[in-house]
């Protein structure tokens, strides 16, 4: 082995790099909350009474869960300009971002909802709690906490698809290492850092989940 | 020059589309069995054997699968060894399966009841025998689903292997876009090739596990 590693490439633009991470957590914690948002609708349209509406939900989460993200990010990149709708690469990524995480949120949900009875709704009203405290404590925290960890790991896996959105350099971590690599050509010191960013970034993310967890869902429920 | 997409464009996608197609079909096989070492070693009751595989399953679903492409591709040529881009794209996609298959496999083996495996220990029957007749025959009907969610994700993954130069159906389909600037068509029928693959495989993910939800019950 005749290879000398060479870290100060990545010392010397350590400030780039860590910019980068910044971006990918903006892009990232901007595209959970718009999941969120988007699959909360979808779970509407999923199990509305008006077909079409059944029809373009189900269609919608099928088509994202069954093609791979890069070719989402190039429809909207590449595609959509010849509809005449251009975007940056950085929202171009965030409405990919979303949209992929939404279907995916979506599913989740359902199951969320499925697993609270109708008996549930029943048993509230017969204790005399009003509607929106029917909700909020009979149907919306246990439902919460039964899709808690499910949703959580789908928004950190969110957080590690930001990194393809390289790929049509929106100006995120993986991005600002590619760019790196082609000027220094020290490509394996450089991605083995930017991959440990990567690694705290999610387990940072992780802790403050489970922190959440024990805050919002613990028993007794307050 | 710019040519209109046609029938030869779409004969060379279904070539993309063979190479995407053996791409997850060595990542699975190889991940099957790196998958089936982890979630043993995961299971075990030592600790030397236990930790490192914890660590090893952590590190790769906390990464993204584009940087451990990036790293074991360039990771080989630091060890001298003259890569080929096949090589180095099997190896990264053995190593990601195997993580996740440990980790889902490992779920499905603590499923099955420990009276089964205690039981088998009271019929004094060895490690090999208990895990061969025993336990893993039951974990591997709990695992189904979750293992054909996975390789569908694993479809789905290998189009980042057009990211680091490889060509499969990804990079086809950008070579002809470039060539015919119809990124719409394009797209839309790469878009239904992966779904053609993708979707009878979630299909059937989901309904064995109604099934099996419906038979628990």
């Amino acid at each position: 082995m005749t290879y000398e590693f060479d870290f100060s490439v990545v010392w010397d633009n350590i400030g780039l790099l860590l910019d980068g991470a910044l971006m990918t957590l903006q892009l990232s914690a901007l595209s959970m909350v718009a999941a969120t948002i988007i699959a909360v609708v979808t779970l509407q349209a999923r199990t509305s009474r008006i077909a079409p509406a059944r029809w373009i939900a189900i269609g919608y989460i099928e088509v994202i869960r069954n093609t791979p993200f890069l070719l989402q990010l190039y429809f909207f990149f590449f595609g959509l300009p010849s509809l005449g709708i251009r975007m940056s690469p950085n929202t171009a990524a965030l409405v990919a971002l979303a949209l992929n995480g939404g279907a995916y949120a979506a599913e989740i949900m359902r199951g969320g909802v499925a697993s609270i009875g109708k008996g549930q709704w029943e048993a509230g009203f017969a204790l005399g709690l009003k509607p929106l405290q029917i909700f909020r404590y009979v149907i919306f925290t246990p439902a919460m906490r039964a899709i808690y960890p499910a949703l959580t790991s789908q928004f950190i896996l969110l957080l590690l698809t930001s990194s393809i959105a390289s790929a049509i350099s929106a100006s995120e971590l993986t991005a600002v290492a590619q760019r790196l690599d082609s000027v220094t050509f020290r490509s394996f010191e450089i991605y083995f850092i930017a991959t440990a960013m990567y690694l705290i970034m999610s387990s940072i993310f992780t802790r403050l989940f489970n922190l959440l967890d024990r805050i919002l869902f613990s028993y007794p429920i307050r | 020059m710019v040519r209109i997409f046609g029938l030869d464009d779409f004969i060379l996608l279904l070539v993309g589309l063979q190479w995407t197609v053996l791409i997850a079909a060595v990542a699975f096989v190889g991940g099957a069995v790196g998958g089936l070492a982890i979630a043993l070693c995961r299971v075990s009751p030592k600790r030397l054997l236990r930790l490192p595989a914890k660590y090893l399953i952590e590190i790769f679903q906390g990464t993204p699968l584009l940087m451990q492409l990036f790293l074991v591709y360039f990771g080989i040529g630091i060890l001298g060894i003259n890569v080929n881009p096949w090589v180095a794209i099997s190896v990264a996609y053995t190593c990601h399966a195997s993580a996740f298959l440990g980790e889902i496999w490992r779920g499905c083996i603590q499923a099955v009841p420990t009276g089964q495996s205690e039981a088998a220990f009271a019929l004094s029957l060895s490690y090999r025998h208990r895990m061969r007749y025993i336990v893993l025959p039951q974990a591997l009907r709990i695992s189904l689903p979750a293992t054909i969610g996975f390789l569908v994700q694993l479809i789905k993954g290998t189009s980042l292997a057009s990211i680091v130069g490889f060509t499969e159906l990804m990079r086809s389909g950008q070579y002809i876009t470039n060539a015919t600037y119809q990124p719409m068509i394009v797209y839309g029928v790469v878009g239904l090739m992966y779904f053609a693959l993708c979707w009878p495989l979630s299909f059937w993910s989901t309904r064995m596990e109604h099934r099996m939800a419906a038979a628990s019950r």
